[in-house]
């Protein structure tokens, strides 16, 4: 047991380096950054963190991007439930291939739809919003949730439909009393998928706003590039993007695993 | 079993609408203009199957597919047999679980274009961790602005270093559903530590494993962010994949005709691959 432990160290140490230097770099001064090699910061400096809390352009940015991820997740969640409900306990016309159709989406490379969701959301005058955003990523959200929570659904017995029917309940109260307190673990998990997926998607967030709902990692291209090479910045508002993907995975630590195999193990 | 009711289909439309709005009509645009030339001014004409013809023929798009294709061959290469590896040594009880776990998928958490820049500032020389120290420390000479191994290898590592984990959380996930009774069985027949994985642990893994496949296949097939970030497809054309070539090709020069016909044939490769991925997998679940 000890022995075999040592593999697992050596990932995780592997996995913590670069986001060491990250952090590492946050704390330090420019001055510091290009002057040459220090493994930890020697004068130790809160400047980057400072200047992002108090420049209304750099903390929109996190403002942004929390609302419309939040925005999406709930969309995705309410959606995919009862179709996900739908494909765990009926057989119906063209299910399958309705199904694999949704996979689909997950496969179409973002790249492509860059332009034509510009044109999209531009006709329809949504640009520049939270919705396009949010909706936007429901693309490729909307199947990978569907398929997390049939895998959990079909996991409950059909038993507990029809004794909950017996018992004279109506499907609503049925579904909300009974049924979604069972697969709890299941919704936190698509919850939490959701949040990812739409938390690190960058290009069709990026193409899909230009100031009102920009997105952090754009605020980040545009004042690196404006205001020179400022690395420290540029590390800090890094830093600060892993906070809420680190304190979001802290809650679903115990369902992980079985959240990544879409609850088919 | 299921019932037969074709009223579900009620329960699936939210669904349907939703992604018929973001994925049909895009994809008609696609279509559209993958059809005809344009000169502005928004005046179209047909073009026919023109641009397909001359996007498959192209030097840049076959040399593009082929990077792609090394690309996600050395990825899977390289992440499955890791990441199982990983899996069978983690514990399987016990206070470092959900620590292992969290830790493990935070890279995961981190937006794509932030894990960019973060393997930047990590490797430049000079200034990064891993750059200092392969130049200064071990004298190896690493600069992945100007060599194109270099690039190619910090592409690599840092896709390595984003997703192993998702086969490593995937293939513990199937580990731990399998009974002690089947380890102890084995212990009695005198087993080998391979034929355990052999014979007890790989099949047990199989669906998730086929999951992690398809997985990393789709999301390496389509990686953009990442690698445009920390090489922007550079030293020349090196580490310029499907995506980055796309983009310059829509975005940049706005040819929107060879674009739109790129991408489509872009899509279908993936979508023929993960297909029969697909197949796979559900031949997997109804036996």
């Amino acid at each position: 047991m000890k022995k075999r432990s040592i593999i697992p160290i050596l990932y995780i140490a592997f996995l913590m380096l670069p986001i060491y230097w990250l952090v590492a770099m946050s704390f330090k001064t420019t001055n510091e950054i290009l002057s040459g090699f220090s493994l930890f910061p020697q004068t130790f400096t809160l400047e980057n963190y400072i200047t992002i809390f108090t420049d209304p352009t750099w903390y929109w940015g996190y403002i942004n991007s929390i609302s419309y991820v939040t925005l999406n997740t709930i969309l995705s969640v309410c959606v995919a439930l009862p179709a996900a409900y739908a494909f765990s306990r009926y057989r119906f016309l063209g299910d399958k291939q309705l199904f694999f159709w949704l996979l689909t989406n997950r496969m179409a490379p973002a790249a492509v739809f860059a332009l034509p969701f510009f044109q999209l959301y531009s006709s329809i005058h949504l640009f520049d919003t939270y919705l396009a955003v949010a909706l936007a990523h429901t693309l490729f959200n909307v199947p990978l949730a569907v398929w997390i929570l049939e895998g959990f659904m079909r996991g409950i017995p059909k038993e507990l439909d029809e004794t909950a029917y017996v018992d004279g309940y109506s499907f609503p109260r049925f579904f909300v009393t009974i049924f979604l307190p069972n697969i709890k673990a299941g919704v936190g998990v698509a919850a939490f998928f959701c949040f990812m997926f739409s938390w690190v998607e960058m290009l069709l967030a990026k193409t899909l706003t230009a100031v009102e709902a920009k997105p952090i990692a754009a605020v980040m291209t545009r004042t690196a590039s404006s205001a020179g090479y400022e690395l420290g910045l540029l590390a800090a508002a890094g830093t600060l993007t892993i906070i809420p993907g680190a304190i979001v995975i802290w809650f679903v630590r115990n369902y992980i695993a079985r959240g990544f195999a879409m609850g088919r193990v | 079993m299921r019932t037969e009711n074709q009223k579900a289909w009620f329960f699936v439309l939210p669904v349907l609408a939703l992604v018929a709005f973001n994925a049909l009509v895009p994809m008609m645009t696609v279509v559209n203009y993958s059809v005809q030339e344009t000169f502005g001014n928004n005046q179209f004409f047909w073009e026919g199957l023109g641009w397909f013809e001359q996007i498959l023929r192209s030097d840049r798009f076959q040399a593009a597919l082929g990077r792609q294709f090394l690309f996600t061959g050395m990825i899977l290469a390289i992440e499955v047999p890791l990441g199982i590896i990983v899996a069978l040594s983690m514990p399987r009880k016990g206070f470092w679980v959900p620590v292992c776990l969290v830790l493990m998928a935070l890279p995961m958490l981190i937006p794509w274009n932030v894990v960019g820049s973060m393997w930047n500032i990590f490797t430049l020389p000079k200034i990064g961790l891993l750059g200092y120290f392969l130049n200064d420390v071990l004298g190896i000479n690493y600069d992945m602005t100007q060599q194109p191994l270099s690039a190619w290898i910090t592409v690599v590592v840092m896709d390595v270093w984003h997703w192993t984990s998702l086969v490593v959380l995937l293939c513990y996930a199937g580990l731990v559903s399998i009974p002690d009774a089947y380890y102890q069985a084995a212990k009695i027949d005198g087993a080998s530590p391979w034929s355990v994985f052999r014979y007890i642990q790989l099949p047990k893994m199989k669906t998730v494993l086929t999951i992690a496949i398809l997985l990393r296949f789709m999301d390496s097939f389509n990686i953009y962010t990442e690698p445009f970030v920390l090489t922007g497809g550079g030293p020349g054309n090196s580490t310029t994949l499907l995506s980055i070539d796309l983009v310059k090709i829509a975005l940049g020069q706005f040819d929107l005709g060879p674009a739109a016909a790129m991408s489509l044939i872009y899509f279908a490769i993936t979508l023929l691959v993960s297909w029969v991925f697909y197949t796979l997998m559900t031949k997997d679940d109804a036996e």
